[in-house]
């Protein structure tokens, strides 16, 4: 059959990491997105001669994953993403302590997304493709792509800024001294 | 280089520009999109630096053997 390139296994390996993350942002669970991944490669090595070295790998990657995540959605017909946060459950650290309670936020908004919004900011905002590789991955118009990174950040924006505005009010202590000064 | 066509393209994605509804919304919304824009990073590469799981580099060594029938044998050190 196919000789394998170790330069293209070394590439496959490299991204990887990147897939783990989209997947698991497309499934919400970790233990599917590793299944996913796993069914990636499986699909990739059976598939190597249609790649056309030279082109972009990891977008080629990428664009199997989502299909095989599209195609066992419609199959399993049922819409249950695991609410505990998939995320959270890979979570090593917190970025940042101070901005623990931020973050819960923001993951709890971003799960609220559409999954063709939320999949359309990971790949633009965190994996790092352009407008026009995200178009080639989801198969749509890059105006398309543009519109739903958009709406998502919008919506979300609109979640977090309600989260916000609750922060921005005075709190117990500045009501006690405003008290204390009419006194 | 028309710098008309370029700044808004820039600007979406810097995701500091989503929306033009009133002044004060604006700067807020801004401050809140470039959290967003961290928040989602921090998430997405808590994952990419877990780095690739044992699991992972099995099954690339056993598609490797699969495809290499020459290299079977002692194949580990």
């Amino acid at each position: 059959m196919s000789r394998f390139d170790p330069t293209l296994r070394d590439e496959i390996i490299a991204a990887i990491p990147n897939l783990r993350a989209f997947a698991i942002s497309l499934s919400g669970s970790v233990d599917r997105a590793d299944d996913l991944v796993q069914e990636t490669l499986l699909r990739a090595f059976a598939n190597i001669s249609s790649f056309r070295p030279g082109t972009n790998l990891p977008a080629w990657l990428f664009t199997i994953l989502r299909n095989l995540f599209r195609s066992e959605y419609r199959k399993r017909r049922r819409e249950v993403p695991d609410s505990d946060g998939a995320f959270a459950a890979t979570l090593t650290s917190n970025p940042d302590q101070n901005t623990h309670l931020d973050f819960e936020d923001f993951r709890a908004a971003l799960e609220q997304l559409p999954s063709d919004q939320r999949e359309a900011l990971v790949l633009v905002g965190a994996s790092g493709f352009s407008y026009e590789e995200a178009a080639d991955i989801c198969q749509c118009a890059v105006g398309t792509i543009k519109s739903r990174v958009n709406r998502a950040r919008k919506r979300l924006g609109e979640m977090l800024a309600l989260d916000d505005a609750s922060d921005f009010g005075p709190d117990k202590t500045t009501r006690a001294v405003l008290a204390a000064e009419r006194t | 280089m028309s710098d008309d066509h370029s700044e808004s393209v820039s600007a979406a994605a810097n995701g500091l520009s989503s929306h033009h509804e009133g002044g004060k919304e604006t700067v807020l919304g801004s401050e809140i999109q470039a959290k967003i824009g961290q928040h989602l990073r921090a998430m997405y590469d808590d994952v990419v630096r877990q780095g690739v799981p044992d699991r992972f580099m099995d099954l690339l060594s056993k598609l490797d053997k699969a495809d290499t029938p020459s290299s079977e044998g002692g194949g580990r050190k």
